[in-house]
Order: structure tokens, then C-alpha cells, then sequence
């Protein structure tokens, strides 16, 4: 899918003479084997393909071509979503070839990767765009035949007659794109799915596996320049004073230009421009409040007791209920700041023209950074085009549109065509975290061990409402008052796979372990009774399906052999979000009296099932996410700075800490709900718990391997 | 500025950079290879794993001027149309989500494996230790090893 660039770059390349004395192209982008990134949508599709709608356009030799409109960071978008279309096509998955499909809001709605709702959202719209080219297609099959299409079938990109005659969808693509779209189609019965729910490999396996240029740091553009930016050295500070004279006469140095509070050094090379930014002398000031990790520790202690908070949800009386108790349970849980850390640095190529703005490169909001790029500039929206790479991750960090803007600021500042580059360092300590939190959550039980009382305080730093105030188990609890306060610090914080679940479930799916050991519950039996009784006797609103939760909660169970296998401790985890609901369960064995996670089974319910190896593939990785990030890493801050900087000091999982992890999914044929985060919640309480159980020793705060709790506990190389 | 005449992929290729410019960016600036990646530039993540010599290498922390005649192999050069073993055990296991770093696991495994061609779990994972995969799919990628231990020549 990469179309070699006709352009060279006969300025930068030597032609060498070989040790044998021939004449040796050094290198040439035209002949290279790689070549740089080109973005098919620039080429034009061959010619004499028909398009039928905004997502698919078929050739009289059969190839199908589809457009997958939204960015692929990982989560397999560009193999699913084609996946849907082709299935009410009843195209030959062999003949279909997808392209990523540069930003159009005119023809693609929610073109952006977020939320874990691309599949939710277009779900029938993917259906509808194969059902209503298909439907033409046999129709034009029928006049052809003079027979009624109803009597006609599709298989395999054919339009098959009855008497066995066949029609291959490239012979009637021409006269079929010339009939009314028609409005309304009837969509395939699901026992009629032949693409949906089978195992479907990653549509850009090939290009991955041979090291094709499919990502934005990949990409080359004649002329262009490169760029790294030199950020503030802690939040809170702004820029004194720039000597950037030793900067600009280092070799390949262009220029050094200050816009905003940064300074951008501008080069012919990546290595250049790295080693003219390491002279650059740029002096900060404070410009607001400079925080450290310790302040926010003590602030975490001000703030449960006295922060004002906002109310998030109150059902009864709580204070009545806690004074009427007969046992209550109190426990706090903590966790730090985390960069999101895409193995692929922020990177965008853009260039500023007169005529107008072309941006290129690996986001997840191309419609948000087009915009925000068209108000820095002060230029209308439609004069920019923006293309889509694939994108080495986002987790979350590429919703954010600021290294975009970055870009064009340069290249207009430039007037060149300019890739920005940020380093490993730079992501790291540039912003954007998942914010630190700390919640303490209050049970109240009666004699009899009911819970009936419920209280979550979440204070977090600028984490807007650090709690999920309908989540489980609100409305199976009578009185209950769940509120949050939010400190604003200069430190920047965004969205993180699964936003705030990716802590909140570990605190509260841990604490209910704790509620349900002082109610003398199995944890899983606790969870069914108090969703029996959110059934029978809901509480205020509900806004997760308790049946689906139930059916996770049993299915773990039943794969994890749960409380049967006594060499083994289970732990217990359960979580919705994005729709969608998993539960985990964790197994430590104890190994010369230390434990070790042996394996995570969990159970997912997203509804359909599009692609069942992507789908496999997204909980596993959710789940490694998920133990990776509350075993070992954090980033601390002093003095407004991050300490962490790189992965020698932050710290990643590797292959050698790996559990087995089996995943189960619920077939109930439920509209897909999403899959790109719900894994990832529920393993780090799943984790804890079981931890607990072979330890006696409750993990209360992230990173696991660095609490006391953890002291003698060996969990793979140190750092 | 100095000139470096590479072995790179089994052709040669000549450049004319600062001593210490890394062979990734020489790779990727000037030769346009651009299969190897940047993650960390430290060594630590593996993403531009090459090979030098048939040894796994981080070519981020490599600079140019230490690589001398040694011979370079890329994932550009591990095979003409991804035929390599490993290259197609990768495919039949699905492995990649995002696809960043794979091209520096696919290196790190093909050198394990020309040195040791049955390595057991334990080895896989010693000898991939080096790569991270932020998107979690070691266990895809130790499956595709396993794979290509049963396939290798």
C-alpha cells in the first residue's frame, strides 16, 4: 500500500563507487526498497474503479477497495472495519485491499480513534455501506439475467444465479454504480456471517513485518526540514532569556526560532538538530506555582479531609447509616502520574503554505488537530488537508493536538516544509499524564453483614471528576455519597487509556475484596448478591446492564475454576466501561515462600465479536497494560520537573514478566460495544487481591513493586 | 564531517556525517531504511534493532564511525518479500497491534535464533527482554518464535 515517491533527494545522497570499483547508487528514494511514506489517498485509486459510497469502490478486475476512515493506533481498525463492509458485501476478503483514508468530514462521521467507540458508532453504517452496494450489484445482475433479484445469491464477490451462471462483481460494478442507492437494505441474519467473529489477520501484516514506512516518523517529504523543540524544564516555568547563538552554528543548523514558550531548533537532519538543541542556553523562570511529588502527598491528606468537593451522586443517608452500623471498613489507594509513552514519539509533518496547510502524520483527532491548527494560524479549516499515518500507539496521548501545532507554527515560522520530531525525553517529560489521584473509599455493614452504606472521595490533580459516581456499585447500596475534588496544577494532564478507570477500578475492585473479607463473603458471591439485589431494588438510576455484569462475573468463574483449585490464590476484579464489561481473575502461586502471578483468565463482554483475532489480541494487551502499569511505573516530579525521563528510569513491562493470560468472551449477540480499554481496567485489582490472598498483604498504591507491601518479593529484574 | 562507506543489506552505501551519528538515524536520515525506529534513543526498547555482524544490536546508541567493514543487515535485507521464516511465523501469528517495534523484535529474534535454534521459552524470553512492546502482544510474539524455531533451516 506504499506507492514509492517519484521525488529524490539527490542533494543529501552521494553516489558511491563500490569496493569492486561499479558505480554504486548510494541511495535514492525513487529505487529504494523501502522508500519514503507516501500516502496512497494522494495517488489516485486506478483508474475505472466505481465508487459506491464513501467507503468503497469496486474494479472491473474484481479488487474491492475500502476506505477505512478512522486512525489505527493498534486497536485493528483498518482490518475490522473493512471486515464489516466486505461481510454484507459478501466480498473475497482475498480481493480486498484497505486504505487509510485521509480526514474528510464530509464524507466520514466521528473519523477519530477514542473512547473505544469506532465499532459501537459505525457499526451499521459499515453494515449499510456493503448491504446497499451489494443490493445494486444483484440487481444489476437481475436485469442482466432478466430474472428477480430476490431469486439471486451473493458469495465470494459473485452474484450467483440459480441455474449455477455466475457474476463476478467487477463485470457489474460500471452499471451498478449508475442505480439509485437504495434507502433502506435488509442487514445479514448473524448465522450468516462468514468474515464477523472468525479470525482475521492484521490487514498490514505484510508491510509491518518487512519494515514498510507506515508511520509518521517515516515519513519524508522533498525539502523538508527537521525540527525538535525545546519545552519549558518543568511546569510552572517560562522562558528568561535564549541564547541560541552556539545552537545555529552547529553543522546542518538552519535556524533556532522562539515562538510561545518554546524554542525550536531547525535542521537538515534527525542527529543534528538532536545534538545543536543539547548547546542551546535557555534560561526559566517561574511564571506560577512549581509542585513536587511530595507536595501532592501531603496535599492528597489536606484534600480528602478538607477539600471542598463537589458531589457526585447521594442516595439516602449516608450519615445515618454509618451511625447505625455495626462494622465499617475504610481503606485509601493511590496512584501516580503516568506518561503514555507510544513507542512512537509525537511526531507531525506539516507544511504552511500561502495557499494553505497540508498536515501529515499519526493522530487520533485529526478533525480537533485540524481545527486547533487552523486557529493558531489563523486560517480557515478548509484550507488544510490532513492525512493520516499509522500511529505507534496513542493510549490515549495523540488526542491531544499540541505537538500538530507545534509543527505548523514551525513551518510557518520557517515558510518550509517541516517534520517535527519530540525525543523519548521529551515525551516523557513534555505533559499530557494520566493524573495522579488518591480516593478513600468508607463501607458501612450491618450486623448481618449487609452493606448498606457507601462513600468514595476521590482528589486528584487536574483530573476533572476523578470518579465514576453510577459505576458498580452504585445502585446495589442504599445509602451511598460518592464526590470528588480536583486540585489545579501547572502539570498537564489528558486522557489515558481507559481515563480514570485505569486507576478507579483497581481502588474500588480492590476494596470491595476488602468489604467483602469483613462481611465473611466469598468476593465473587458478594458481587452476584449485590447485583441481585441492584435488580430487585435498584438504588437512584442505573446506568450498567446487570445482567451483562453478571454473565462476566459467572464466566470468569467458570474458566478460573474460581475457589476450586487450592495450590493456586485467586483474586477477583470486575469493571464496566466504554459499554463494555470484563471481569479478571489473577492466580499467584506461592514459590519458595514468594508469590508469582502465574496467569489472568478474563472474561469479556463487548457483544459481537468483529475480528477474533484482533479482539484476542486487544484483551491480552489490555491486560498486560494493565499489570504492566500498576506493577512498576510512575513518574514523580520534582521541582515542577519529571524525574522520570527515559526507560532506563520509567519503567515498561517486558516479555520476561508476563502471566499466561486466557481470554473468554460472552456470545450473546449484542451490537459490538467496544474493546480498546475495558480490558485494561479490572487487572490491576484482579492482581491485588490475589496477591492478598497468598500474602495477607493488601497493595494499596502504584507501582506494586515499590510498596513496602512488596519488600522480598521478587518480580523479575529491578530497576 | 567524515565520510562512511557501510555494508548495509549486502550493497554499499556511503555517507558523509559527524562521527558520532547513530547508524538509526544514518539508516533513516540518509539511507532512507527506514524499518529500524526510534523509542528511546538509549538502547533500552529495541525498536531499532539491527544486526551487525548477525549480533542484535540497538543502532540508536551505535554511532556510525564504530561500525567499520562489519556487516549491517536490517529489516530491509532480512529477505526479499518477507519470506524469511520469522517474517512469515510473525504473519501466521498475527503479532503486531500498532506494529512499531516489531520490525526491532523480528531482529532480535532472527539473531537468537541463528545461534540457537530451539531455544525454550525461558531463552525466548531473555533474549527479547531488550524489545519492549507497548501495546502487550509478547505473547503472540514468543508463539511466532516458537514457530519459526520449527522452521528454521
Amino acid at each position: 500500500m506504499t506507492i514509492p515517491s517519484k521525488t529524490s533527494r539527490r542533494d543529501f545522497m552521494k553516489v558511491a563507487a563500490a569496493a569492486t570499483g561499479g558505480l554504486f547508487l548510494g541511495f535514492n528514494w525513487a529505487g529504494a526498497e523501502a522508500g519514503p511514506l507516501s500516502l496512497v489517498s494522494k495517488a489516485s485509486i486506478a483508474a475505472g474503479d466505481i465508487n459506491f459510497n464513501s467507503y468503497l469502490s469496486i474494479a472491473s478486475d474484481g479488487i474491492i477497495t475500502i476506505f477505512s476512515p478512522n486512525p489505527e493506533l493498534g486497536q485493528n481498525i483498518k482490518t475490522s472495519f473493512p471486515m464489516i463492509v466486505a461481510e454484507e458485501l459478501d466480498a473475497d476478503w482475498s480481493k480486498v485491499k484497505v486504505i487509510q483514508a485521509a480526514l474528510d468530514t464530509k464524507k466520514f462521521e466521528r473519523q477519530l480513534t477514542g473512547g473505544s467507540g469506532a465499532i459501537p458508532h459505525s457499526w451499521e453504517r459499515l453494515r449499510k455501506a456493503g448491504a446497499t452496494a451489494r443490493h445494486m450489484l444483484v440487481e444489476t445482475a437481475a436485469k442482466k439475467w432478466s430474472t428477480s433479484a430476490s431469486s439471486l445469491t451473493t458469495s465470494d464477490s459473485m452474484v450467483i444465479h440459480p441455474d449455477g451462471r455466475k457474476l463476478s462483481y467487477g463485470e457489474l460494478a460500471t452499471d451498478a454504480a449508475t442505480l439509485a442507492v437504495p434507502a433502506d437494505v435488509k442487514l445479514k441474519d448473524r448465522k450468516d456471517f462468514k468474515l464477523i467473529g472468525k479470525a482475521i489477520k492484521n490487514v498490514d501484516n505484510k508491510d509491518i513485518i518487512t519494515g514498510k514506512p507506515l508511520f509518521g516518523l517515516d515519513f519524508y517529504r522533498e525539502g523538508m526540514l527537521y525540527a525538535m523543540v525545546q519545552r519549558p524544564s518543568g511546569f510552572g516555568m517560562k522562558i528568561k532569556s535564549v541564547d541560541a547563538a552556539a545552537a545555529k552554528a552547529m553543522p546542518g543548523i538552519v535556524d533556532v526560532v522562539t515562538f510561545r514558550n518554546n524554542v525550536a531548533v531547525v535542521g537538515k537532519s534527525t542527529w543534528e538538530v538532536n545534538k545543536a538543541r543539547k548547546v542551546l542556553k535557555v534560561e526559566y523562570e517561574a511564571e506560577s506555582q512549581i509542585e513536587s511529588t511530595a507536595d501532592h502527598d501531603k496535599l492528597f491528606k489536606e484534600l480528602l479531609d478538607k477539600g471542598e468537593a463537589t458531589v457526585r451522586r447521594q442516595d439516602g443517608d449516608v450519615d445515618a447509616a454509618f451511625k447505625s452500623a455495626a462494622k465499617i471498613v475504610r481503606s485509601e489507594y493511590q496512584c501516580p502520574f503516568l506518561p503514555h509513552a507510544p513507542l512512537e514519539p509525537m511526531n507531525f509533518f506539516a507544511h504552511v503554505r500561502e495557499d494553505g496547510v497540508e498536515l501529515v502524520g499519526p493522530c487520533q483527532l485529526p478533525d480537533s488537530s485540524r481545527n486547533e491548527v487552523a486557529k493558531v494560524l489563523g486560517i480557515a479549516p478548509e484550507k488544510i488537508t490532513l492525512e493520516l499515518t499509522r500511529l505507534g500507539g496513542g493510549f490515549g496521548r495523540r488526542l491531544k493536538s499540541d505537538y500538530v501545532v507545534e509543527a505548523a507554527e514551525v513551518s510557518s515560522l520557517m515558510k518550509a516544509p517541516v517534520k517535527l520530531i519530540w525525543t523519548r525525553e521529551d515525551d516523557m517529560t513534555g505533559g499530557s499524564y494520566r493524573p495522579a489521584v488518591r480516593y478513600r473509599f468508607e463501607a458501612a455493614l450491618d450486623k448481618d453483614n449487609n452493606l448498606i452504606g457507601y462513600k468514595l472521595r476521590g482528589v486528584g490533580i487536574n483530573a476533572g471528576n476523578c470518579t465514576r459516581e453510577d459505576n458498580f456499585p452504585s445502585g446495589a447500596v442504599d445509602n451511598l455519597l460518592i464526590d470528588s475534588v480536583e486540585h489545579k496544577s501547572p502539570i498537564t494532564t489528558g486522557a489515558w487509556r481507559a481515563p480514570i478507570t485505569n486507576f478507579l477500578a483497581f481502588a474500588e475492585q480492590s476494596f470491595i475484596d476488602e468489604v467483602a473479607l469483613a462481611a465473611n463473603m466469598d468476593p465473587v458471591q458478594f458481587r452476584l448478591n449485590l447485583l441481585d439485589r441492584a435488580k430487585q431494588k435498584p438504588v437512584g438510576a442505573i446506568k450498567y446492564d446487570i445482567d451483562r455484569m453478571k454473565a462476566v462475573i459467572q464466566l470468569a468463574a467458570e474458566k478460573s475454576n474460581w475457589g476450586k483449585n487450592k495450590n493456586v490464590s485467586q483474586g477477583f476484579s470486575v469493571y464496566f466501561s466504554h459499554r463494555s464489561y470484563v471481569a479478571q481473575v489473577a492466580e499467584v502461586e506461592m514459590k519458595k515462600g514468594a508469590p508469582e502471578l502465574k496467569k489472568i483468565i478474563a472474561a469479556a463482554d463487548c457483544g459481537i465479536v468483529v475480528n477474533l483475532s484482533g479482539a484476542y489480541q486487544q484483551v491480552r494487551g489490555g491486560v498486560v497494560d494493565g499489570l504492566g502499569h500498576a506493577m512498576y511505573s510512575r513518574l514523580t516530579f520534582k521541582d515542577g520537573a519529571a524525574d522520570q525521563k527515559n526507560f532506563n528510569s520509567y519503567r515498561l513491562i517486558r516479555m520476561k514478566e508476563i502471566p499466561e493470560i486466557d481470554v473468554h468472551f460472552v456470545d450473546n449477540g449484542i451490537d459490538p460495544t467496544g474493546l480498546g480499554e475495558p480490558a485494561l481496567p479490572p487487572t490491576g485489582g484482579a492482581v491485588a487481591n490475589a496477591f492478598f490472598k497468598a500474602t495477607g498483604k493488601r497493595l494499596k498504591n502504584q507501582p506494586f513493586v515499590l510498596q513496602d507491601e512488596m519488600k522480598g518479593v521478587n518480580l523479575g529484574e529491578k530497576m | 564531517m567524515a565520510k562512511y562507506k557501510l555494508d548495509i543489506n549486502g550493497k554499499t552505501y556511503e555517507a558523509d556525517v559527524a562521527s558520532d551519528t547513530p547508524l538509526l538515524w544514518v539508516l533513516r536520515d540518509n539511507f532512507g531504511l527506514l524499518g529500524a525506529k526510534y523509542g528511546c534513543g538509549i538502547g533500552q526498547c529495541g525498536a531499532c534493532t539491527v544486526h551487525l555482524n548477525g549480533v542484535a544490536v540497538k543502532s540508536c546508541s551505535l554511532p556510525v564511525s564504530a561500525i567499520g567493514s562489519k556487516k549491517v543487515v536490517t529489516i530491509e535485507g532480512l529477505s526479499a518479500d518477507g519470506e524469511h521464516p520469522v517474517q512469515l511465523a510473525w504473519d501466521e501469528k498475527d503479532v503486531a497491534q500498532c506494529g512499531y517495534c516489531q520490525a526491532g523484535q523480528i531482529m532480535t529474534a532472527v539473531a537468537l535464533l541463528n545461534k540457537n535454534p530451539k531455544p525454550s521459552e525461558d531463552q525466548i524470553a531473555t533474549a527479547m527482554n531488550g524489545n519492549i512492546c507497548r501495546c502487550g502482544t509478547y505473547h503472540r510474539i514468543r508463539e511466532a518464535v516458537l514457530l519459526a524455531s520449527t522452521k528454521m533451516k
